[in-house]
């Protein structure tokens, strides 16, 4: 599995929606995320990836796509 | 001479009958039923009356828990209180209990451990009997955090209650009885739940009271974090040092901070609703309270039987966390 498919896996874990609902362009807004299920999903992929991830750069997600890019950055 | 156990013989819970609302909270401050549900699973709580103190719902509590294992407080050899919430910040809230209960043969101290306190007590009370120094010990946990949150700050003020648990250890040589305890403190993590002033760093003063510093503080996102990390450190821990699995555990009792955390947790370890107490939505968060009410309540309602296997965790201000597990 590369990045995103890895990510989407585990947001479709966590948040229970389906996975084939999910693509990079998917807003944590619209599969009704709120800021304590981000932080649970920020400390799943912290597992998934070995690596922390910031208050403040978890400010900066909007989107799936946003937490790709930013890992892909990272790793 | 030692013991090789120590058991809970007998347990009592007091709660306020007072109850405060979302909708009494949306009242007070800018805030919604709705937001305080989704966030954190709580309903109501309950506000302790004024004019009574921590000793009041403590001796309520306590009584219970004696009559539960049938002595009387003359033969108390240890009372210990866990709080952070006590009558007055010199001396002890346990002083003040013991004499309320005229237990005046006990020795009396608290175990200011935050929201682990209860636990932290627990393995205290283990060790004394254990050792062999006392046979009867006294157990609290109790929290009016009420009277130290900000009720103008609604990040905090909407998350806890007020109210107490009790239980009476004993020895006890066969099954039943604390198993193992697992305690621990980072204290780098000190200023994610506290208290500014009123202490030696900040005495209080005029300014310190008008910058509102004598009321608690929180970094919420940083004490989730840390509570469904260390929760289930903890029991690993805890099952692995009694070379025992998740699947032998009858009951969970967590520390009941806010349903988000315990769902989160619960999940994680795949256990049924069934194993894992919730009073949350009922009482909210009543740190060094919150577990031993469960237990009273549990038994009460005739879900924890003798011989159950039970693991009780939490976590706190510190930042501290603790363990037991438990034959019933
Ligand atoms: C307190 C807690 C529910 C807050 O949830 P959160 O999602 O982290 O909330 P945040 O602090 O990020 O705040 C999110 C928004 O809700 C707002 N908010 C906070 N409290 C609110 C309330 N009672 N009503 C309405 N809005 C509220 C915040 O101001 C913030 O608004 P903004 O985004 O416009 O700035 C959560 O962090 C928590 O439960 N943490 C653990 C606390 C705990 O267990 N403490 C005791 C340990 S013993």
């Amino acid at each position: 599995m590369n990045i995103e498919e890895r990510v989407k896996a585990i947001i479709s874990e966590q948040l229970e929606v389906p996975l084939d609902s999910l693509t990079a362009e998917t807003t944590f807004e619209e599969i009704d995320a709120d800021s304590l299920d981000i932080v649970e999903l920020v400390m799943a992929l912290e597992e998934e990836f070995d690596l922390e991830i910031s208050d403040q750069e978890i400010e900066n997600i909007k989107t799936i796509g946003d937490i790709v890019n930013y890992i892909e950055s990272r790793i | 001479m030692g013991h090789n156990g120590a058991a809970i013989t007998g347990c009592g819970a007091a709660l306020p009958e007072r109850r405060l609302t979302n909708r009494d909270l949306e009242k007070m401050v800018d805030t919604s039923d709705r937001w305080i549900l989704e966030r954190t699973g709580i309903r109501e709580r309950r506000l302790l009356e004024e004019g009574l103190s921590t000793v009041d719902l403590s001796e309520r509590a306590a009584r219970d828990a004696l009559d539960g294992a049938g002595i009387k407080p003359h033969e108390l050899e240890l009372i210990l209180v866990a709080t952070v919430t006590p009558d007055y910040p010199l001396p002890a809230a346990a002083c003040c209990l013991q004499a309320r209960l005229g237990a005046f043969r006990a020795a009396a101290m608290d175990v200011a451990a935050g929201c682990s306190g209860f636990i932290y007590a627990l393995a205290v009370a283990d060790q004394f009997i254990r050792s062999g120094a006392y046979r009867n010990v006294l157990v609290v946990g109790v929290e009016i955090p009420s009277r130290i949150v900000d009720w103008s700050d609604r990040s905090t003020c909407v998350l806890f209650g007020d109210g107490a648990g009790a239980v009476v250890m004993q020895p006890a040589d066969g099954e039943r009885g604390l198993v193992a305890f697992e305690l621990g403190a980072d204290g780098r993590g000190r200023e994610h739940l506290y208290i500014p002033a009123g202490g030696t760093v900040l005495p209080t003063s005029a300014e310190t009271v008008q910058r509102q510093l004598h009321y608690v503080k929180m970094n919420g996102t940083e004490i989730f974090r840390f509570a469904v990390r260390i929760v289930q450190e903890t029991l690993e821990r805890l099952l692995e040092k009694s070379h025992l699995d998740y699947g032998d555990l009858d009951h969970l009792f967590l520390h009941q901070a806010n349903l988000r955390i315990i769902e989160s947790i619960r999940k994680k370890l795949r256990l049924p609703r069934e194993k894992v107490p919730v009073h949350v939505d009922r009482y909210g968060n009543m740190s060094a309270a919150a577990i031993p009410v469960a237990l009273f309540e549990e038994k009460a309602a005739g879900r924890l039987k003798e011989g159950d296997l039970l693991a009780a965790v939490a976590f706190g201000a510190g930042l501290t966390w603790g363990g037991i597990l438990m034959r019933w």
